[in-house]
């Protein structure tokens, strides 16, 4: 048998999660009181967590590397929340929103997991609304809706285009309730650097207080990771500028296991890169797919007058115009999936349609939208991302259409968990993006917010207490043992061994050479050359940036080239298991895309004989190569299918 | 564009702070002003020198981790957005650039541009929510509320805590961050509930944390990055008064 054990329940898929709940463990009030929990990450996962664990009554220790707990990246989720409330009459149910999310994802997640997110769903709006998040709402009173990819029905719950501040400002108002009260206590700008085992559980963390620079030992009957995805591992990506993996990479290093790690998504409707001096890739929500149209020109010459800027794309004719999405999935057109969506942008880009000079570019139009429902309505809908997309690129898309590229968002891939989100090791959980269990190789849209919230309010509160309660007897965790000492030992020499290095290159200098070799090779389009090279690229830069690096300053003081060389340490270790990853999975399926596995047409080809299974992979040591375990998936409750979003 | 930047450098909070010179040369217009200050502090690290200390995370105006004063105002020379998409091509070839950090009694110094803003989590923490746990709630649908109020709410509620408005006032009040967290819950049936409470508690925390009083300028609002308006101040009053004649 495997070493995974996913501790999904038997019976059937509907009642799993009831009769789970059932059956796990709980622990009283009197003992909730005598344990702690630590929660690494407050956005909608982690806050979520450390607020209700505090409303139960547990000690609750929960810490962010950002001034505030409210700064998550969270908030910075535009488009909305999906739930399967129904309340719009076109045949939506639990099914089809877990069914949509096992399709969208490719087929490649556990379909327990995602059963359980589909029918926690409708929970998470009460519970916001109640909380007072401003949702939109129709005249009526009564909660709008919008439309989002890979469904075809209209389920997402928004707050104009500030959906995901909106949720975390209701987490973060239940978090602080829970300070005030002393149940939970915050540390801001701390960042954990190392995780703590003793006698094979999770009991502790090290930290850095960032301000300080102080390490802090930590200790507590459970810890939980929710700290976000990798995708800064791009350099370039959605993600905000301090979003690293490094908590997640520590759990790897110290045996929790780490799956899927090559599934990315590249979001596909992002303001275009425009030069090398560029730090940041703004994201502009998928909800804007909803009314607008994506399109390239038919002819080379109206590209080329385009890109010597002769004319505008107001001015191309119509007939003249390709919807290419539109044009090869007629039943889902600007509403595919983000993989489908950024791969057919990529293509018509390749093929020499990009409309900008650099030839990466697709246009985002409103014009049909603005002539059907008028500015008005549209500013209504849209009006921040309007404002956002003009003060960037200085064009106004009222008038002229948005030009759109793909770029990093998301990750897939995490740590492993089982059903209760354990991963491998006990007493480590993972929420969130920080864990791999609901995407499969690809996410859906507005379903992020969604699973952050469903892992921290509704499924965590009860699982977590199934382990506690076999730890009543436990006193508080020593923090004075050799356990603690040997893990403190290990981050204070990583960090004099970096700051001792004095090289001549900046962080930034190399993380932007690692960005390169992870875009080139292990970017939308990955094959065996590519990531074998990508592989003996990122080891050479490793062994570079160990030699190179330049970290001004001391450990002892606010010192930001050190938190972000630590990072990228991380970083250099992580982007090469990803290559890794990437290669062992010998077909394309969702976000991953092998050159070598496709369609005629160009569609991604899955081999579900030999690759239906979640790759997850232990470490070994520094010196040897990490192990591949596989969790076998298996569908009794859904056809495994070609994703089809033609007809 | 070549620049001239004056810069606020201070140590610690204990340290006095002064300004000094950089230039950076060959800056794209379209390049985002935080990738300016990117750029400065990789030529600063590649010099040997001491990088300028900047808070940051977004960079698409909806976090409010990015401040900075920018020749004297809160997220510089441009209307209705954050330090963090403000673009070079609002400044000219040549210009010198004063940057400086929020300054504010209640928000001190940690390093050259970063402050402490600690003080608004704690205003927060002193009745920011609605008393609610999570589960054993009605349903959404439970109770309509009007477009117009939960819009209203919404307007509130897009403050995103940057502390532009306390950078700004001259009595540095934060008026106008607490009225928008009032106002955002007080317009939401949900929220109603503790409204008096509410109010009577964040205003006391407020004047505790050395917050100064509203004088009714304006500044705040001009200023806001969300453009949230000073009609919630009015609103946290009539709050506040109510909260105190039940006393």
């Amino acid at each position: 048998m495997s070493v995974l054990d996913s501790k999904v329940p038997a019976g059937p898929l509907a009642e799993k999660w009831n009769k789970h709940k059932a059956d796990i463990k709980v622990v009283s009030p009197a003992n909730k009181r005598k344990l702690d929990i630590i929660v690494i990450g407050t956005g909608l996962g982690g806050g979520a967590a450390a607020a209700s664990l505090g409303e139960l009554g547990y000690n609750v220790k929960v810490f962010c590397i950002s001034d505030s707990p409210r700064r998550a990246h969270s908030i910075a989720a535009q488009g909305g929340i999906n739930a399967a409330k129904h309340h719009q009459t076109d045949n939506d149910s639990v099914y089809r929103l877990f069914y949509d999310t096992i399709k969208g994802g490719d087929y490649r997640a556990r379909e327990a997991n995602v059963y359980r997110l589909a029918q926690v769903s409708n929970l998470i709006i009460d519970q916001c609304v109640a909380q007072g998040v401003p949702f939109a709402r129709d005249y009526g009173g009564l909660l709008d809706n919008r439309s989002f990819g890979g469904a075809q029905v209209s389920r997402t719950f928004y707050a104009r285009g500030q959906t995901g501040q909106q949720l975390l400002l209701g987490a973060y108002a239940a978090l602080n309730r829970q300070i005030a009260k002393g149940t939970v206590k915050s540390y801001p700008r701390h960042e954990m650097l190392d995780l703590v085992l003793v006698d094979g559980k999770a009991r502790g963390i090290i930290t850095r207080n960032l301000v300080t620079g102080e390490i802090e030992r930590f200790g507590a009957h459970a810890v939980i990771i929710a700290s976000g995805g990798y995708g800064n591992v791009f350099f370039l990506s959605t993600n905000a500028m301090n979003s690293n993996g490094s908590a997640a990479w520590q759990c790897y290093k110290k045996g929790a296991m780490f799956a899927n790690p090559c599934f990315t998504q590249i979001h596909p409707t992002c303001i275009p890169v425009h030069g090398t001096q560029q730090s940041k890739l703004t994201l502009m929500s998928e909800s804007l797919r909803n009314d607008g149209r994506i399109w390239v020109p038919k002819r080379k010459e109206d590209v080329e007058k385009l890109r010597k800027k002769e004319i505008k794309a107001s001015q191309i004719p119509e007939d003249q115009r390709d919807y290419y999405l539109e044009r090869r999935y007629p039943a889902f057109g600007n509403l595919v999936p983000r993989d489908v969506a950024s791969r057919a942008a990529k293509e018509r880009c390749d093929a020499g349609f990009g409309v900008n000079d650099t030839g990466l570019a697709v246009f985002l139009d409103f014009s049909t939208a603005i002539a059907r429902l008028g500015k008005e309505i549209i500013s209504q809908r849209y009006g921040n991302l309007f404002q956002m997309y003009e003060k960037i690129t200085d064009v106004n898309p009222y008038e002229e259409p948005m030009m759109i590229y793909p770029a990093v968002h998301y990750t897939m891939g995490g740590i492993w968990v089982d059903y209760n989100l354990m991963t491998t090791i006990p007493g480590l959980y993972a929420l969130g993006e920080a864990n791999f269990s609901d995407h499969g190789a690809n996410r859906l849209g507005a379903s992020a917010l969604m699973q952050g919230l469903a892992d921290g309010y509704f499924v965590i509160p009860y699982t977590i207490g199934d382990y506690l309660s076999k730890d009543i007897q436990t006193p508080k965790i020593d923090t004075n043992t050799p356990e603690f000492d040997a893990a403190e030992k290990a981050v204070r020499e990583k960090i004099a061994k970096l700051l001792a290095i004095q090289g001549t290159r900046s962080v930034d200098d190399i993380h932007k050479e690692l960005g390169h070799i992870m875009w080139n090779y292990v970017g939308m389009a990955r094959n065996k050359a590519g990531l074998t090279k990508a592989m003996e690229l990122i080891r050479e830069l490793r062994g570079k940036f160990w030699k190179e690096v330049r970290i001004p300053g001391t450990n002892e003081e606010f010192n930001q080239e050190l938190e972000k060389a630590l990072r990228l340490a991380d970083f250099l270790e992580l982007g090469e298991l990803m290559a890794r990853d990437a290669l062992n999975r010998e077909e394309s399926c969702g976000g991953h895309f092998r050159e070598e596995y496709q369609t005629e047409e160009g569609e991604a080809l899955r081999d579900d004989e030999h690759f239906s299974y979640v790759a997850v992979w232990e470490n070994k040591g520094e010196n040897a190569e990490p192990v591949l375990h596989k969790e076998e998936l298996h569908f009794e409750n859904i056809k495994v299918a070609q994703r089809n979003y033609k007809d | 564009m070549n620049l001239k930047l004056k810069i606020w450098r201070q140590k610690s909070a204990k340290e006095q702070g002064r300004f000094e010179e950089y230039h950076v040369e060959n800056i794209s217009p379209d390049t985002s002003f935080l990738e300016m200050l990117d750029i400065l502090n990789n030529n600063l690290i590649h010099e040997g020198k001491e990088p300028v200390v900047f808070d940051h995370d977004c960079r698409e105006g909806i976090c409010g981790m990015c401040s900075l004063f920018i020749d004297g105002r809160a997220h510089g020379p441009d209307d209705d957005i954050t330090t963090c998409q403000l673009h070079m091509r609002k400044f000219k070839d040549g210009d010198t650039i004063t940057i400086e950090p929020w300054r504010s009694a209640a928000f001190p110094i940690i390093k050259d541009l970063a402050v402490d803003r600690s003080a608004f989590d704690k205003i927060l923490q002193a009745g920011g929510f609605i008393s609610v746990n999570t589960g054993g709630v009605p349903d959404a649908n439970a109770i309509p509320i009007p477009k117009k109020d939960a819009d209203e709410s919404m307007d509130a509620s897009a403050c995103i805590g940057c502390g532009a408005c306390v950078a700004t006032c001259k009595n540095g009040s934060a008026m106008l961050f607490v009225a928008a967290r009032v106002s955002a819950l007080a317009k939401l049936p949900q929220g109603r509930v503790e409204a008096a409470r509410r109010a009577k508690a964040m205003v006391a925390k407020m004047d505790e944390l050395g917050f100064g009083g509203c004088t009714n300028t304006g500044a705040c609002e001009a200023e806001c990055p969300k453009g949230i308006s000073i009609s919630h101040i009015a609103r946290l009053n009539r709050e506040f008064l109510a909260a105190k004649l039940k006393d």
